[in-house]
């Protein structure tokens, strides 16, 4: 039987990319650059100031991306490999910090603050403005008091 | 709240934010706890300069000094290399095996480190940087103690003296290999 091949490698080329995009399990042993570039993203390099396994031209890092690749193509999934790092080098490898347990309070504390920032913020605008309307209640004067001031007024020359 | 409360509140609040800070800048950033340390050392399978084949398992009920280092590593590497020799001499009958690891290296440069040296531990090239990264160096020189059973049950980052290997592979020693 002939199998045609364009739509064949259209559709394997659109699993591939669609894994890549939602870091699904992608199919063994092809490996794109894109996918290896985007696990190095999120890896520090170990030997660098700052900088990610996928930016580094180090020989550390090269080495690295070359195992990212290896894992990959072994049929492991983007999750077991960035944990293999993981195991080895601890929390510390991951560029960015986990949004789950000790390290979701990073992601969770500026939210915190914006909100009580905004709390704090919405409470003295809320007496600022209410300030005015107090001192009209101020100005309310009895009848008495404003007989007293229209005498004392009109008693000037 | 009173307003006098209020106005303490305020500069207090800062406080645990400086506290972070103050506890932040003075931990070193590249001494980072390895995860490694109590767990099975990631066995290897590497070929000596020597042409030896040099296996981890193959060297199991000894105590296992393993030395991450690089000719270009001065001079941390070039302090150590005469203690990690000495050791070797002074341990290899007492159960001792100490294993160099030359990582991201040329084969020239590092044979010529070792002639230098005239280190007669086996060393061998770890040219994909897999074993390195296996055992989670960020650097050289890095050395992990393996005891009898195979766990790595300590790391040292930096250049070794006869003080720390001694006390690193004494108590190993001292135990059982079963």
């Amino acid at each position: 039987m002939r199998v045609r091949l364009a739509p064949v490698a259209t559709l394997f080329l659109a699993v591939l990319l669609i894994g890549a995009a939602r870091g699904a399990p992608a199919p063994a042993r092809t490996v794109s650059e894109a996918e290896v570039h985007e696990i190095a993203g999120g890896l520090r390099c170990v030997v660098c100031q700052n900088l990610s396994v996928a930016d580094s031209p180090s020989e550390m890092a090269r080495q690295m991306r070359a195992i990212v690749r290896e894992r990959l193509e072994a049929g492991e999934s983007p999750t077991e490999v960035v944990q293999y790092f993981v195991d080895r080098y601890g929390e510390w490898i991951l560029l960015s910090p986990r949004r789950s347990g000790f390290t979701l309070l990073v992601w969770l504390a500026p939210l915190v603050a914006v909100a009580l920032g905004l709390a704090i913020v919405g409470v003295l605008v809320w007496k600022w403005t209410r300030r005015p309307a107090s001192t009209e209640a101020a100005r309310r004067v009895d009848p008495a008091m404003r007989e007293r001031i229209r005498r004392e007024t009109e008693a000037e020359p | 709240m009173s307003r006098r409360a209020w106005r303490w509140l305020i500069p207090l609040s800062a406080l645990p934010v400086l506290a972070l800070l103050a506890y932040g800048f003075r931990v070193n950033p590249r001494e980072i706890p390895s995860p490694l340390v109590g767990r099975p050392a990631p066995g290897f399978a590497l070929t000596t300069f020597d042409g030896a084949p040099l296996t981890l398992e193959a060297q199991r009920g000894k105590v296992v000094v393993v030395n991450f280092w690089a000719s270009w590593c001065y001079p941390a590497c070039y302090e150590e290399a005469p203690v990690l020799e000495r050791s070797w001499r002074a341990y290899r009958d007492r159960g001792v095996v100490v294993v160099g690891v030359d990582i991201q290296d040329k084969a020239e440069a590092a044979q010529k480190f070792i002639r230098d040296f005239a280190l007669s531990f086996p060393n061998a090239p770890d040219p994909t940087g897999k074993v390195s990264v296996d055992f989670g160096t960020y650097g050289v020189p890095e050395t992990f103690f393996i005891d009898r059973r195979g766990r790595i049950r300590a790391k040292h980052v930096g250049a070794l003296t006869d003080e720390v290997l001694r006390t690193r592979v004494e108590p190993l020693l001292g135990e059982p290999a079963g």
